[in-house]
């Protein structure tokens, strides 16, 4: 995109406000989020990001986008992943690994049921008021 | 089918202590019993760090947040919550839901972790702008370049109270000031991400997580003090950090938001990267100025301070990367509203980097004047493996200790100082039981002695100094002048020299000192370590009559220390011995002894 004038740049956020706020971007209806900074990266988020799209490659699904954050501040169960699609809770799972990816396809995206044990949340996420909630 | 209701049961060992699994037994049973078996999920997570308010349920999709609950309502929160829908009041942990969306100051009373400068860390894409910008990212840029006067921006800030989170605490807009009225042709704006204080990682998080956060600000205080130019400072050693800013910034470049004529605004700002060998004393503002220059990184005598003469003797603003991600919330919600979040000394909040012997290590975003008990304790879960909590080190190599007795006092930059200790950049480390205070003050010591530039005599000598001292009652030969010698030597560093470096690297040993004296006088008097730590002052041996000779020990030593027949009692050889531990480990009788 050519640089932007005022005008521009507020219909951009007016119109990415949206996107984001249901989270589907271009056509997909779910995304897995991984958490990918220098220590979900060190405890191997890198094989569960590849670990997904193989998985998501293998069942067929093309409806899912897998894209990247920072750290989610859950150092101590790094990889964190943030899974957030329709007809189910938003959930962030902890400690995840090939395994764990594979595991969350199949039973969060396809059998619609949460996976026992890597739950995790953002640290008493509902306590404080999201950014975007006032 | 898809399920109706996720009840997610705490099963972190603090709720799991406090019954969770009897709960967990429960909800099932109930589900079973009251026909709802196959319309909920019952699932077990892990800590949902709010322990002290455990055990703790929470069921989505209604995101309700139960706290304290016990086995026996289980039987409610099926029938009321699931099957009719009504929340079990009495156990919300916010009651009052219409409360929800009251005033900060009674939000705040709630909230343990409180998001400003991490708000879009772990949410956003960092390597997408539009998502930034989705987030009111650039929105305050706007207001500056279009609706504010330079004037008008430093009032905001002064009147948010927003100190540098760097270190010093200084107040934000008397440096923009100090900057904007120092007449020149030529300014800089300079953000420090060199970050290198041991156990400290919230600049490079905050980087990595939301760059564009860090670039909006810097551009920010360029129309304030009259700029066209920013630095960032960062090390090399952070290569993730650096290239999600070199995406961010051709990004910004590309969407006119950085470069010439800024949103047609007529203001130019450009931002370049500078790359950082990883010197912690590079970190000091006037060596990083130094050192961007090309120059050795050594302090400078201040005054001049960088705000009269800073890079290439021109004007300069520097500030730390979470200072700067604090900028463009304050200008979007106003100084009055960030001016009512923290405590009368400190506004707004602060990340830590909780590490060492916590249950949950990360980073923590807290009010400022929470207590460290409240960090500690909810927010990290307590202290792993069910020791003793012992202390935490604030402040890294320039902070000091706090203990048990100090665990209340609220955190904020004068209450830290009050304790001895300091705010510092923000990193935490938990001590427990097994941690010798003496060998985390060496430790301590340790990284300022290597990394002392060298160029004041009371730094470079006195802490030396110390460090031999340190390493002598360690090895059980200090002796009580020892104890007057590091006082002695610690005020003439802290007197003689230049940069804070050497004025506060005697910090960590005097506040142990004065926290731990009891632990000192074992080392120097009996000779004894008694957490066990210091190789010198322990020895291990096995206890006959409990070792049953099954060779585990001796599978294990390194050295081949350990000798005896299967069945027979094991003895170690102390003069090959190496004091590595490991036989201490994998003994399951508790037969190998520290004394
Ligand atoms: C030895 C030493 C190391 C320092 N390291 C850092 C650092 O890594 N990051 C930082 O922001 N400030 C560091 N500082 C503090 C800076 O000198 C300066 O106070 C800070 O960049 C000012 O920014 P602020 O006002 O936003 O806090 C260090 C200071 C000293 C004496
Ligand atoms: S106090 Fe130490 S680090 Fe600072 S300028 Fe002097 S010698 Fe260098
Ligand atoms: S402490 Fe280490 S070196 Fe010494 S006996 Fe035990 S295993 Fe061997
Ligand atoms: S163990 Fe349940 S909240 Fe920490």
């Amino acid at each position: 995109m050519a640089k932007m004038t005022l005008e521009e740049l507020r219909n951009l956020r007016a119109s990415k406000q949206k996107s984001l706020q249901k989270r589907s971007i271009e056509g997909k209806e779910g995304q897995i989020i991984i958490g990918m900074g220098t220590c979900g990266i060190a405890a191997g988020a890198k094989t569960v990001l590849d670990a997904f799209l193989s998985e998501l490659d293998a069942k067929g699904i093309t409806n899912i986008s897998v894209t990247q954050t920072g750290c989610m501040g859950l150092c101590h169960v790094e990889p964190t992943v943030e899974v957030v699609v329709p007809n189910m809770p938003d959930v962030i799972y902890g400690n995840v690994d090939a395994k764990v990816a594979k595991q969350i396809v199949q039973d969060h995206l396809i059998d619609h049921k949460l996976v026992s044990d890597h739950v995790f949340d953002r640290p008493a996420a509902d306590i404080y008021v999201k950014d975007g909630d006032k | 089918m898809a399920f109706r209701n996720y009840i997610l049961v705490c099963g972190g060992t603090g709720c799991e202590s406090s019954r969770a699994d009897d709960i967990y037994k429960n909800l099932i049973a109930e589900c079973e019993a009251q026909g709802v078996k196959d319309e909920v999920q019952i699932v077990k997570t892990g800590c949902f760090g709010f322990c002290e308010q455990g055990p703790i349920v929470k069921i989505l999709p209604e995101d309700s947040f139960y706290v304290q609950v016990k086995p026996e309502d289980a039987k409610e929160l099926i029938s009321e919550h699931i099957i009719k829908g009504r929340e079990v009041t009495r156990l919300l942990y916010n009651k009052d839901k219409s409360h929800k969306h009251a005033q900060v100051e009674e939000i705040e009373f709630y909230q343990k972790q409180f998001r400003i400068v991490l708000r879009n860390c772990g949410f956003i894409d960092p390597e997408k702008i539009d998502e930034y910008i989705a987030r009111d990212g650039y929105s305050a840029l706007e207001k500056v370049l279009f609706d504010m006067t330079p004037d008008e921006i430093i009032g905001e800030l002064k009147t948010s109270g927003l100190r540098g989170r760097g270190g010093a605490g200084f107040p934000t807009w008397m440096k923009w000031n100090f900057t904007k009225m120092a007449e020149n042709d030529q300014k800089f704006v300079v953000c420090n991400a060199d970050e290198g204080d041991p156990g400290a990682y919230m600049d490079r998080s905050t980087l990595e997580g939301d760059p564009h956060t860090v670039l909006e600000a810097m551009t920010i205080c360029g129309k304030a003090i009259g700029a066209n130019q920013g630095y960032i400072y960062i090390r090399a050693e952070y290569p993730l950090a650096i290239h999600r800013l070199e995406v961010a910034m051709e990004q910004a470049r590309e969407y006119g938001l950085l470069g010439k004529d800024i949103l047609g605004s007529g203001f130019d700002f450009d931002i370049e990267i500078r790359l950082g060998a990883g010197a912690f004393v590079c970190g000091e503002e006037t060596a990083l100025l130094q050192s961007i220059e090309g120059f050795r990184g050594m302090p400078q005598p201040r005054p001049p301070f960088p705000a009269v003469k800073g890079l290439w003797q021109k004007p300069t603003c520097i500030n730390n990367v979470e200072t700067w991600a604090n900028i463009p919330v304050i200008i979007n919600k106003g100084g009055a509203w960030f001016q009512k979040i923290g405590t009368a000394d400190s506004h707004g909040t602060k990340v830590f980097a909780l590490t060492g012997k916590i249950k949950n290590s990360g980073l923590v975003e807290v009010p400022m004047g929470t207590t460290l008990r409240e960090i500690v304790f909810d927010v990290g879960g307590g202290i792993a493996n069910g020791k003793e909590f012992k202390a935490v080190q604030t402040g890294g190599p320039s902070g000091g200790v706090i203990t048990k007795e100090n665990l209340d006092t609220p955190i904020d930059f004068g209450g830290l100082q009050k304790i001895g200790s300091m705010m510092g950049s923000g990193g935490m480390i938990v001590m427990d039981e097994d941690d010798c205070i003496v060998d985390v003050a060496k430790f301590y010591l340790n990284f300022t002695v290597d990394e002392s530039c060298g160029k004041c005599a009371p730094c470079r000598i006195g802490g030396r100094s110390l460090l031999n001292i340190l390493e002598k009652i360690t090895n059980g030969k200090g002796t009580q002048r020892d104890i007057d010698n590091i006082h002695s030597i610690g005020l003439a560093m802290r007197k003689g020299s230049l940069c804070a470096l050497g004025q506060t690297a005697p910090n960590p040993i005097l506040s142990s000192l004065k926290y731990f004296p009891e632990e000192y006088k074992a080392h120097i008097e009996e000779k004894r370590c008694p957490a066990g730590k210091c190789k010198k002052l322990i020895s291990y041996s096995i206890n006959v009559d409990k070792c049953i000779g099954c060779t585990a020990c001796a599978r294990k030593c390194p050295v081949g220390a350990i000798s005896g027949e299967r069945k027979q009692a094991h003895i170690i050889d102390q003069a090959a011995c190496i004091k590595c531990g490991a036989c201490l480990v994998a003994c399951k009788f508790g037969a190998v002894e520290v004394h």
